[in-house]
């Protein structure tokens, strides 16, 4: 599956969803969900700036596809770093960097955040694709 | 003193009846500001459809209109804070706005020399915070902080050790803006003033809440913002005892703050003018003072017990929720901050909001007190006249709800 496929399965998962609590409460299962950051890389140069909660993420390139973990104290944000993390894992640093990342318009998540998260989203989705541009070079 | 009825309010604040997300909004932000009454819209509305015009030296009729206005306006503010005199209320854009006017008047002034001590507390907002941080730097005085007692209150005992002779201003909040502790500001202005120190009270939190007698309070400045007390953004004061207003240099120059401008020289006009260069929140002036009528036909007191009735209950009601910590005394004014173990005090706002509830959560501009208890942030409801012990517990239920979906 590429990146758009993978996108347009997330889309429909979550136009399942009746209201506002069901889409919530599969953000919050996707953040609990998350395999945890270890301690010792929650350090200040992987913390995403901009955002009200912690956001750690660390990348990595392996055999030509990037790799990504990522951590929060907020479950809901770390729910939503979840959605990115399954649409850009595995994929080539390339891919990532043409990905467009505004499929989150489609879920109808974004109308459900203020806009102090739904711009730490925006922030999260570059700081994605900066460690992609960073494996490049 | 009868009970104040908040449904007989309610029809007076046109926003409380609109939705949120499709539920009916549950306003308890009101520590970040409160919602307008219709008197006070009218008097904004009323103020630019019939005498909008510049004050002072015109000699038109709509001038004199607004000049009398704004004028009034000041003798309403100086009776309802009991000052002296009317010219002891500097008209400013807000509480921020005051303090750096004191700081930047005070600096310049010769009260302040290198070695000198401010005192402030550990519970200040960051705007009573940061600008005497900038004027320490820029003057070599150094910033005492009065330590915070584990139940949120200051350590006044400490507080009494740390005056001396080297203490040039005492800057504290009447009432915290995280925790809704009430200090004893009665006791923290006189004991600064034995030892030959000013000091400024922060009312920013106590002006909608309390009755306030600056005579009793005893403190050389008390600065407020209009839109906390049902007033306007963009208008706050500076009380300041008149002899200090003659004597300190003004803060910043322009139309208004003179007598008279040559190239070779400028002789300064007196307080209040001194204080207010360029045109000001003419409107925003003439609403606070319908804001603090609106107040007192309804009875600050009666304000204040029902507020104090709604904190209660909300204290009770949210502190039988599991995993649960309450920040500040039992005994609070105006808000009530509390968090959840193992839950991020974001992710239960985000949740209220989907709710229709408007509540703030972090770090309410008080990181230093924030780092003091271990915490990045907290939940924070706080409450004004119209709020009503069903938006209590329905507060209640909204956070059963969210922790369920969390946990």
């Amino acid at each position: 599956m590429n990146i758009s496929e993978k996108q347009q399965e997330l889309v429909e998962e979550l136009e399942l969803f009746q209201d506002w609590t069901e889409r919530y409460e599969y953000v919050i299962s996707l953040g609990k969900r998350l395999p945890a950051m270890n301690g010792d890389l929650q350090t200040g140069d992987r913390l995403i700036r901009g955002c009200q909660s912690q956001v750690w993420l660390e990348a990595d390139c392996v055999d030509g596809k990037m790799s990504y973990l990522a951590d929060s104290d907020s479950v809901i944000t770390k729910g939503m770093i979840a959605l990115f993390v399954r649409v850009l894992n595995g994929e080539t640093p390339e891919d990532v960097i043409q990905a467009d990342m505004s499929f989150i318009d489609r879920t109808g998540l974004r109308e459900h955040l203020a806009p102090t998260r739904a711009n730490a989203l925006t922030l999260m989705a570059a700081e994605m694709k900066k460690r992609a541009t960073i494996a490049l070079s | 003193m009868s009970d104040l009825d908040p449904y007989a309010l309610r029809p007076d604040f046109p926003i409380l009846s609109r939705e949120i997300h499709g539920k009916p909004l549950v306003y308890l932000d009101n520590a970040a500001t409160s919602q307008k009454p219709f008197a006070v819209l009218n008097a904004s509305r009323d103020y630019y459809e019939s005498y909008n015009s510049n004050i002072h030296r015109g000699v038109h009729h709509l001038a004199q209109c607004a000049t009398a206005g704004h004028e009034k306006a000041r003798e309403t503010i100086a009776n309802h804070l009991n000052a002296t005199r009317p010219e002891e209320i500097i008209f400013t854009s807000g509480t921020t706005d005051a303090i750096n006017i004191v700081a930047s008047s005070l600096g310049r002034s010769n009260r302040l020399k290198a070695g000198d001590e401010i005192i402030i507390s550990g519970l200040e907002h960051h705007s009573n915070t940061v600008p005497w941080q900038m004027l320490c730097e820029r003057l070599g005085i150094t910033l005492r902080v009065i330590p915070v007692f584990d139940d949120g209150t200051l350590d006044l005992v400490t507080y009494d050790s740390m005056l001396s002779e080297r203490t040039a201003l005492v800057a504290v909040s009447h009432i915290s803006n995280a925790f809704g502790t009430v200090n004893n500001v009665i006791h923290i202005c006189s004991q600064a003033e034995k030892h030959g120190a000013l000091s400024l009270i922060d009312g920013a939190q106590s002006i909608p809440h309390q009755h306030i007698d600056l005579k009793v309070i005893g403190c050389d400045f008390y600065v407020f913002s209009g839109h906390k007390v049902y007033a306007p953004t963009g208008i706050g004061i500076l009380f300041g005892r008149y002899d200090l207003l003659c004597e300190l240099p003004p803060p910043r120059g322009g139309g208004e703050m003179i007598r008279e401008v040559t190239f070779e020289n400028t002789t300064y006009n007196d307080p209040p003018f001194k204080y207010e260069a360029g045109t000001p929140n003419i409107e925003g002036a003439i609403a606070l003072a319908t804001a603090l009528d609106y107040v007192n036909n309804i009875g600050i007191d009666r304000i204040s017990a029902h507020e104090h009735r709604l904190i209660q209950k909300a204290a009770e009601r949210i502190s039988a929720l599991d995993g649960v910590t309450l920040y500040g005394p039992s005994d609070r004014a105006g808000a009530l901050s509390f968090g959840f173990s193992g839950i991020h005090h974001y992710d239960l706002g985000t949740l209220l909001d989907q709710m229709g509830f408007a509540l703030r959560t972090g770090h309410h501009c008080c990181q230093p007190l924030m780092a003091r208890f271990g915490i990045t942030g907290t939940l924070r409801a706080s409450f004004a006249a119209y709020n009503t012990n069903e938006e209590v517990e329905q507060l209640g239920e909204a956070l059963e709800k969210a922790l369920r979906m969390l946990r």
